[in-house]
């Protein structure tokens, strides 16, 4: 008997210990990614690598301005784009909760968070390349748009949801119209939610590569024109690592360097968001 | 006063009519965008569909030159490096949720466990891809020697580690939530009778959180399936039905990265025909994940209630 209880601690023991050291395992390659970015990142990182042009193999030097700002570029282009769509059916799915538009809206709100981001640029190909006859920073845009979309209609939804209905029932008792309620009263006090909402997505497009590849497509050169291929940091970086040449790989590390920082600092701007100005009622 | 009172009740009402209409509008506009996402796919996939039809499938050729495309290999590359990560990913997810849901809920271990599976979901494909190239690859490619393959590095293998560690933060971050959801009445009666933490996980926690587990674990084999550039960068790129794990191979995300943008004619018809059954698999697996879960979160609010 008491042969069998030592048994049973010592396989409680066992497993907490193996639970962690898998936990453990796990995390390694995450320290490796980061130890490695890091290191080889610094390397490069200095300030005309911020702010010169690609040079052609050979010449030392260059940099990934044009890249940095065509990142910025496209997510200025996505957001806009995809932000007052996303909040407005947001809004439509939380004050209509059943109902057949409402239960469409939702299933394909999650269709669209599923699908890959691949197919999304073939789309933007086949709507605006084909037609335009053009790779273009536009197409780029629309492409990261689509996968914005979803993830902001969600966030919206469920933030409004948690606005409790007393605040509503008040301003529509003082005759306040429906329309201002929302627009005054609801969608303020929801406000930092959907900013965390909106600034996950712009994170989670921020290293996207796959929808850019047929639709943005890179440059080399500089260019803040909307109709012609404008680079992206992704793109760059997968450009740099799939050449034969070292230095470019170095570069590669560089480029990740930023790109890493960049959504990294963008999902801690976004949970310092949610955490402080969480809705409290 | 009383015509004032009316304008103002019918400039109300227009605003009114007007917002409703903008909300309804967005709303269709993203039922519409999903049904011309498929549209487009489907008419510009006829072509193919057309040529080739169900045979797509179990053709295991892929030529461009002589416009005979089968995507056999890809489904199977597809198939290989999804399911491979699945089964690596599996023991680290489960442990990760185990650790955070049931023996550390809050505190500094936690606190910084979480954080580094949010970094680790936050880091851009790209970079697994380039982190991979060059510290993976090598490494799968000493292993070869030892065993005595040959010494490509690219491959399902390295591919799916890869697609492993990208995984682990989905599955994990699931797995969690359903395991806190756990009542604790259950597992208090259990160690009331005596029982150890081991075996009330065992008993208790696990077959009552096994569907969202299992639900977590779907939605991390949909988002194996659609990656594209971490597995596109460590695959190497092979049209041909893969031999063994270590052989490269392509997968459907990968062959259409590769190929789609000097594509023209058929061949695009035929790339755009794997987009088509890339998305409706993704389709599948996710609304089955989002179905379990919905359901879960029902019967835990009505629990509650």
């Amino acid at each position: 008997m008491v042969n069998n209880i030592k048994a049973r601690l010592v396989r409680d023991v066992f497993f907490k210990s193996a639970i962690c050291l898998f936990a453990f395992i796990s995390l390694l390659p995450l320290f490796l990614i980061l130890y490695y970015i890091t290191k080889n990142g610094i390397a490069v990182i200095n300030w005309d690598f911020l702010t010169s042009l690609p040079r052609p193999i050979g010449e030392t030097g260059g940099g990934v301005f044009n890249a940095i700002v065509g990142t910025l570029i496209l997510i200025v282009l996505s957001s806009v784009l995809s932000i007052p769509c996303g909040i407005a059916a947001g809004i439509y799915l939380a004050e209509n909760k059943t109902g057949r538009l409402s239960n469409s809206i939702r299933l394909s709100v999650i269709v669209l968070q599923g699908t890959p981001s691949i197919v999304i640029g073939i789309i933007a190909y086949l709507w605006i390349v084909g037609p335009l006859k053009s790779f273009s920073a536009l197409s780029g845009g629309i492409a990261l748009a689509i996968m914005m979309l979803p993830v902001i209609v969600k966030t919206t939804e469920e933030t409004l949801k948690l606005v409790p209905y007393h605040l509503k029932e008040a301003s529509l008792a003082l005759g306040v119209p429906y329309y201002r309620t929302l627009l005054k009263v609801v969608l303020p006090s929801g406000m930092s939610g959907i900013l965390t909402g909106i600034l996950l997505s712009v994170a989670r497009i921020t290293g996207e590569t796959a929808p850019l590849l047929f639709t943005a497509f890179g440059n080399q050169f500089m260019n803040i024109n909307i109709f012609k291929p404008i680079d992206s940091l992704p793109y760059r970086i997968f450009y740099y690592a799939m050449s034969p040449y070292p230095e470019w790989h170095s570069f590669a590390w560089g480029a990740s360097f930023v790109l890493v920082v960049l959504t990294l600092s963008l999902n801690l701007i976004a949970r310092g968001i949610s955490a402080k100005w969480k809705i409290q009622f | 006063m009383i015509r004032q009172s009316k304008k103002l009740t019918r400039h109300i009402d227009r605003s009114e009519r007007a917002f409703t209409f903008i909300l309804t509008l967005s709303g269709g506009f993203i039922v519409l965008l999903l049904l011309g996402v498929l549209g487009t796919l489907f008419i510009n996939a006829i072509p193919a569909i057309r040529e080739f039809g169900v045979f797509f499938f179990i053709a295991r050729t892929w030529n461009a030159a002589s416009e005979t495309f089968g995507a056999l290999p890809f489904l199977v590359g597809t198939l290989a490096t999804s399911f491979l990560a699945l089964l690596i990913s599996i023991p680290f997810s489960i442990a990760i949720s185990l650790l955070l849901g049931e023996y550390y809920k809050n505190g500094v271990v936690s606190g910084f466990l979480r954080s580094a599976v949010e970094v680790l979901a936050g880091i851009p494909s790209v970079i697994y891809g380039l982190w991979g190239l060059f510290l993976l690859m090598p490494g799968v490619r000493f292993i070869e020697m030892q065993i005595g393959v040959a010494p490509q590095g690219v491959g399902i293998l390295t591919s799916s580690l890869i697609l492993a560690i990208m995984i682990i933060p989905f599955s994990a971050s699931i797995g969690r939530e359903v395991i806190t959801l756990v009542p604790g009445d259950l597992k208090e009666a259990a160690y009331s009778l005596g029982a150890t933490r081991f075996e009330v996980i065992r008993n208790i926690v696990i077959p009552y959180a096994r569907s969202g587990i299992i639900a977590g674990i779907l939605l991390a084999l949909g988002r194996a399936i659609g990656e594209t550039m971490a597995v596109t960068m460590l695959i190497g790129n092979s049209n041909f039905l893969p031999t063994s794990i270590f052989s490269p191979a392509n997968t459907m995300a990968s062959v259409i990265a590769n190929e789609f943008a000097e594509a023209t004619g058929v061949t695009s018809a035929s790339l755009i025909y794997v987009a088509l059954v890339l998305f409706f698999v993704t389709i599948i697996v996710n609304i089955a994940g989002a179905y379990v879960i919905q359901k879960l979160s029902i019967e835990s609010s009505r629990e509650v209630t």
